[in-house]
């Protein structure tokens, strides 16, 4: 320790003491070392872009590439959901842990191609684009892990986004065979589309063990509040077609129906309706002569007059999204993308992220049997309600319905509140569209509550250099029955402090007194004001006319009477 | 010397050697594996690859399921079906309930008559007077859309003294039974020793639960309602407010986490309890359980209850109470405990540990903005968790924890009636709360839905939505005296209201026994004037909810108030500062008489107030609609009878929506003598019974509230330089301090 000690407290004087051939030497080792780490840092940066793109055209690989699997007949079937599971009985917690951020970890299988033992798929379409979209946007985001001893949750790449395109019982022995399938704890699964006829069953019928669903078409017997998460049925049209955001407002229509699978009974309710209130309503089917295909996606038609379809739902206040065979509709997205509030007619459905969204706010729920009495119930809807209900409208769609990333994330949002609910995300991030969350005010003591006055209040005095006014200050402050407390802040590095009772004289003090007069000053503040305000981006203050007094302000009463008799009295 | 200097330096410079080759070796493996990785493809561990090939939709474009779906059965079908399917344990309103009675008559409540020899326990007896005083009561089961047993079902533990025994038979007996369809059933207790089971030990048939410490696997989403479990003291109305008198900041208190309670050393909910030692620290984390319970607890004592036992009897329950950010609320024998209310009113953040419980109003309140919603599996890291929430959310956490106890829970009348606004949303779900009026003040109880469904019309959400109230008012006159001369007061006060530039309309209200005068009798104004006749010319119907009232500001106004242009425009400036208050001229006081036990009024001028008179008096819309479909006709028949009081219902009735006082504005000096009835004598404020019943008003009304109200105030609001040494033509509302 003690010869340590001896040579640092030497160190500095250590180079210029060495012969000149030394600290040639030296100095050319330290250049080494130098240009070495320079090199390091260089390497850290360029072979970064170098492989990305390597990467990416690597990555350029066919789905055709991945590896086949042969399920053997004889392979085990998962058991059929089972209606009780909740988060506390059929998630295993302890594989998220404690993290610091809050955050759970997903992680996605990689891509098999699952056949029978014929070499038949268990898939009419194999991966579809959207569910191909849904697992690299996951890929890329915060929740992704590629490590699968840390991942709390588990996507198997298995597409089962719609139903009618599986095997039923193919797809479930090849969800039990993944290597971490483990009776489908912490496994989620991705279905927008499920049951077929002709029952059309609400939840996906796959069995699938204790796996979480995020489903397209939940009924409230089907859906496990708490478990299951809610999803919207993705509509591809709003990528495909672009539409200017139309600003909140009253519109052509009142009421707009563009399904085109409408049971016929309803379709009947619907032309009553029409008839009833004429104009306001209208009434659309699929066009009877164009011939099926992508583009008879995009029209409709009413009496021979063909409409372009989702532009056409910008036009209308309302539009009516009833249930098809399943309760989740496509619609429903387009819908909200146009800023139509969507009237839901579909008993029993488990509105998608019902679990955070509230839908009262953006949509009307109407019983499919009070059909008939859409109209009236619509109507008593006041005007300002029905504009808000459509800026929300278009806000959810944006936020949650826009693209297959949206509804992936917030599904992993959802399913990350639960299991760090404490560092949920809030209501409001939730539902306030950006526009209210700039303009809200949320005050942190949002609680109605008058304090009592027995603490008293503690008297801050900042103060740089005028002794003689802060002196001032403190006699007449103290003389206050419920101040508790005197904090001065010295604000001023060049000085101490006056001593505590000692009381001082500053001549110079006096000189600066009169600061608030100075014109400079005054150009300062002003200039704070506007660099503030621009930095908030808003003029957070408020302008009143009022001013606060004593009850007896000024009154031609007894003074000896008045609470507070000295004030307005210099 | 020389070869120690070089040495150092060797070893200096070896060490930035080995610094390079570590920082370079902890680049080159992470790159390498990078590059391994997109050469052999079909590793497990990498990020999902960008194919290139084209992809299917996962929907085809011509695979619509309408052909598939109209040869089906109809939709109607469809829904009996369901309607015959889904019951017992798996029914929802859609199959159980049958919504076309509410439909007819509205959502209206009766209660079955109590039968003689039948024990009703205090609490059931009370949930029973709730709803018979409550505005969904109706005496008439033809048009009841819900029906509440008389028969005691809080209790359905077999050991308990209060088990009501035959229940089944009882109740399969009810003549409207009806296999429990629209029927609401109150339970607190259900099983007993050792597995406590949720069965209430008879046949609900369709009936809908309204329970306490009821476990997710049992509750029927949107069917069934969690209630608070609660003691039998709960009061009935009114109750207690919660503990929290300031904030403070920061809001740490003495204690991070408390729990004193009993550990059960048989049956179940042992398991968490037992465990909590692991995290008591006597610090800051104090954990405190006793094995003392039943007559022969000593016979099952394990190794640790001595020093439990000890260690409990150490502390002071409600001293930890009072004194910790957050309080443990571990499952005992059943999932909810009386814990979880005790906290809730001492502002003692909860800290749930009973995994699968069905939170209270979980249905409408969103629990993670007042409680710590932990798992009984992760107890041990329940310290770091709490510990690691921000003071900024425990500030946030805590007041919630006193909106929620103070709107849902402080009285059984509280938790009833909220009960049954749940169930009314669901059954007219078109005109129902959104989640924020529930979770923020004042609370769902005061936000009646039927009013609009539009936040903005409300006067209690102009901030969160960052929009500001409609800018002019419309004044309500009450006239009660008929028009005899051009000179008498109203006129000249609805010219005076007229120019105000923020009066959007005037309305009379014609209360007076006389015809209405002719239409050339009124003054011609700027703005519309409509005369509306009062129906049955009492009282209350100044506080109707007219629907010719397009604007948010009413300016209340009796006939024979004197008002000038400039105070007008003043009170309403102020009053859209404060939207949710009474803003206004004449103030009064209430103050607790302690020799007659009593609440006095006083129309004394004092230092302080807690009523602003509605004679003259600006205030939200809403505050109608509530005065008339929230208050009791009791207390509404009480004012029309008395032809007074009508002010201070009113001002009881904001006070306790707001929890705040009105506030009131300066005004000319000559007010006060006009408003005690020297310029009108027909004017009521001259009757000397007035001030009497007055006085007996502010009792029946304290009374039906439960507690007082009313807050006092010191504040007077004035334009800003009112009375100030500066040029009178400086000031903006000069004619204020003009005589």
């Amino acid at each position: 320790m003690y010869t340590s000690g001896k040579y640092s407290s030497r160190g500095p004087a250590l180079i210029p003491r060495m012969k000149t051939k030394h600290r040639i030497y030296y100095i050319t080792l330290f250049s080494v070392v130098l240009l070495g780490l320079i090199a390091t840092g260089m390497f850290q940066f360029w072979p970064h872009s170098i492989e990305s793109t390597a990467d990416w055209t690597l990555d350029k690989r066919s789905v055709h590439d991945a590896p086949l699997i042969r399920l053997p007949v004889s392979s085990p079937i998962p058991e059929r959901g089972d209606l009780s599971c909740r988060m506390h009985t059929c998630f295993d917690v302890y594989r998220c842990g404690y993290n610091p951020k809050n955050r759970i970890k997903v992680y996605i299988y990689p891509l098999q191609r699952f056949v029978d033992e014929l070499g038949v798929p268990i898939s009419s379409t194999g991966l579809s684009r959207e569910y191909n979209d849904l697992l690299s946007a996951i890929s890329d985001s915060d929740f992704y892990t590629d490590d699968i001893t840390r991942a709390c949750l588990f996507i198997p790449s298995i597409d089962v986004l719609n139903q009618n395109s599986l095997r039923i019982r193919e797809t479930a022995q090849a969800l039990a065979m993944l290597p971490r399938w483990d009776k489908g704890m912490n496994h989620l699964l991705f279905n927008m589309l499920p049951g077929g006829p002709p029952d059309y069953n609400t939840a996906l019928d796959v069995p699938r063990d204790r796996a979480l669903l995020a489903g397209g078409g939940f009924s409230t017997w089907t859906y496990r509040q708490g478990y299951d998460v809610s999803i919207p049925v993705y509509s591809p049209l709003s990528a495909d077609v672009e539409q200017p955001e139309k600003q909140p407002g009253p519109r052509r229509y009142f009421i707009l129906s563009s399904q085109t699978a409408i049971h016929r009974e309803y379709r009947a309710e619907l032309e009553r309706l029409k008839e009833e209130n004429g104009e306001a309503l209208l009434l659309l089917d699929k066009c009877s002569n164009l011939s099926q295909g992508a583009a008879s996606a995009r029209k409709r038609c009413y009496k021979g007059q063909v409409y372009d379809y989702p532009q056409i739902l910008q036009e209308s206040s309302f539009c009516v999204v009833l249930r098809g065979a399943r309760l989740g509709q496509a619609a429903l997205s387009d819908v909200l993308q146009a800023g139509c509030v969507p009237v839901i007619l579909a008993d029993s459905y488990i509105l998608p992220f019902s679990e955070v969204l509230d839908w009262k706010r953006a949509s009307v729920v109407i019983p499919e049997e009070k059909l008939s009495e859409m109209y009236t119930i619509l109507k008593s809807i006041p005007h300002r309600q029905v504009e808000e209900m459509q800026r929300q409208a278009h806000w959810f769609w944006e936020a949650y319905f826009s693209s297959m990333k949206a509804i992936g994330l917030t599904t992993l949002q959802i399913i990350n509140d639960r299991i760090y609910p404490y560092a949920a995300r809030t209501y409001e991030q939730w539902n306030n569209p950006p526009v209210v969350k700039w303009s809200s005010v949320n005050s942190p003591l949002f609680l109605p509550l008058i304090p009592p006055r027995a603490p008293g209040f503690t008297a801050v005095v900042l103060t740089y250099d005028r002794v003689e006014s802060l002196f001032r200050v403190i006699t007449e402050i103290s003389k206050v029955p419920s101040l508790a407390k005197l904090l001065v802040v010295w604000n001023n590095q060049n000085k101490s402090p006056p001593e505590g009772e000692k009381k001082f004289k500053c001549p110079e003090c006096t000189a600066i007194d009169g600061l608030s007069l100075d014109q400079t000053h005054m150009v300062e503040r002003s200039e704070c004001i506007n660099k503030f305000a621009s930095v908030f981006g808003t003029m957070p203050l408020k302008v009143v006319e009022h001013r606060a007094d004593p009850v007896l302000y000024k009154d031609d009463f007894p003074e000896k009477l008045k609470s507070f008799p000295n004030i307005g009295s210099l | 010397m020389q070869a120690k200097k070089r040495y150092l330096i060797l070893l200096s410079a070896g060490a930035c050697v080995l610094l390079l080759s570590f920082l370079g070796g902890l680049q080159l493996p992470a790159a390498r594996s990078r590059q391994d990785r997109s050469r052999t493809g079909h590793r497990p561990d990498q990020p999902w690859p960008h194919f290139s090939d084209p992809l299917h939709p996962f929907v085809p474009w011509d695979h619509t399921d309408t052909e598939e779906y109209n040869v089906h059965v109809s939709p109607r079908q469809k829904r009996d079906v369901n309607t015959s399917v889904y019951k017992g344990r798996r029914c929802r309103m859609d199959s159980c309930f049958d919504f076309s009675v509410c439909q007819r008559t509205g959502f209206k409540v009766y209660v079955y008559p109590q039968q003689k020899g039948d024990k009703i326990s205090e609490s059931y007896q009370n949930i029973l007077a709730t709803i018979e005083g409550s505005r969904f009561y109706t005496s008439d089961p033809g048009q009841a859309c819900l029906f509440v047993l008389s028969l005691d079902t809080l209790d359905r533990d077999q050991l308990s003294p209060q088990y009501v025994h035959n229940l089944k038979t009882k109740v399969q007996n009810l003549p409207l039974w009806n296999d429990g369809r629209n029927h609401l059933i109150f339970n607190l207790y259900s099983g007993t020793w050792p597995d406590y089971t949720e069965d209430l030990g008879f046949d609900i048939g369709q009936a809908m639960l309204a329970k306490a410490s009821i476990s997710t696997e049992n509750f029927r989403p949107n069917f069934d309602v969690s209630i608070p479990l609660f003691s039998k003291e709960h009061p009935r109305t009114g109750g207690e407010r919660g503990f929290l008198r300031y904030n403070s900041i920061p809001p740490f208190r003495k204690y991070m986490l408390v729990f004193k309670g009993k550990r059960y050393l048989t049956g179940i909910g042992s398991d968490t309890r037992n465990a909590l030692y692991h995290v008591h620290n006597a610090e800051d984390v104090v954990l405190l359980t006793t094995c003392k319970h039943g007559k022969d607890w000593q016979k099952h004592k394990d190794a640790r209850c001595d020093k439990d036992n000890a260690e409990y009897d150490k502390y002071d329950y409600k001293e930890m109470l009072h004194n910790s950010t957050f309080c443990l609320v571990p499952r005992g024998r059943r999932l909810g405990s009386f814990r979880f209310l005790e906290a809730l009113q001492a502002a003692c953040v909860p800290v749930m540990l009973s995994n699968g419980w069905e939170l209270p109003f979980s249905e409408i309140i969103d629990w993670n903005t007042a409680a710590v919603i932990g798992d009984e599996r992760l107890l041990l890291q329940i310290p770091t968790t709490v510990r690691s929430i921000h003071q900024d959310k425990i500030l946030s956490l805590r007041q919630q924890t006193q909106f929620l106890w103070e709107a849902y829970f402080s009285s059984v009348e509280k938790i009833v009636l909220t009960t049954l606004e749940i169930i009314q949303d669901r059954v007219l779900e078109h005109s129902s709360r959104s989640s924020l009026m529930w979770n923020s003040h004042p609370g769902g109880l005061f936000a009646l839905p039927q009013y609009s469904g539009y936040l903005g019309d409300f006067p209690f959400f102009y901030a969160t939505l960052g929009i500001k109230p409609h800018p002019k008012f419309t004044a309500v006159i009450h006239a009660v005296s008929p028009l005899v001369s051009q000179s008498q007061p109203i006129l000249k006060l609805l010219v005076a209201v007229a120019k105000s530039q923020y009066c959007a309309q005037i309305i009379v209200l014609w209360n007076c026994d006389k015809a209405l005068p002719a239409k050339h009798r009124w003054p011609a104004t700027s703005v519309p004037v409509i005369v509306i006749e009062g129906e049955n010319k009492v009282m209350s119907s100044r506080f109707l909810p007219y629907e010719t009232i397009v604007t948010d500001a009413v300016l209340s106004l009796d006939e024979d108030t004197v008002l000038s242009t400039t105070e007008v425009d003043f009170a309403f400036t102020v009053w859209q500062s404060f939207p949710e208050r009474i803003v206004g001229y004449p103030a009064r006081s209430h103050f607790w008489d302690s020799n007659k036990e009593r609440w006095g009024y006083t129309s004394k001028w004092t230092n302080d107030y807690s009523m602003v008179l509605t004679g003259a008096a600006i205030y939200h819309r809403y505050y109608h609609y509530l005065y008339t479909n929230y208050l009791p006709s009791s207390l509404k028949n009480m004012v029309d009878q008395l032809a007074n009081c009508e002010d201070i219902l009113m001002n009881f009735l904001v006070s306790a929506v707001t929890k705040l006082p009105p506030i009131k504005v300066t005004q000319k000096k000559q007010y006060k003598e006009t408003m005690m009835g020297q310029s009108s004598r027909a004017s009521r404020w001259a009757d000397p019974d007035h001030f009497a019943q007055r006085q007996t008003c502010m009792n029946k009304f304290a009374s039906w509230f439960g507690a007082m109200p009313l807050v006092h105030s010191q504040m007077r609001l004035d334009p800003v330089l009112f009375k100030d040494q500066v040029s009178i033509l400086r000031k903006k509302y000069r004619d204020i301090e003009r005589l």
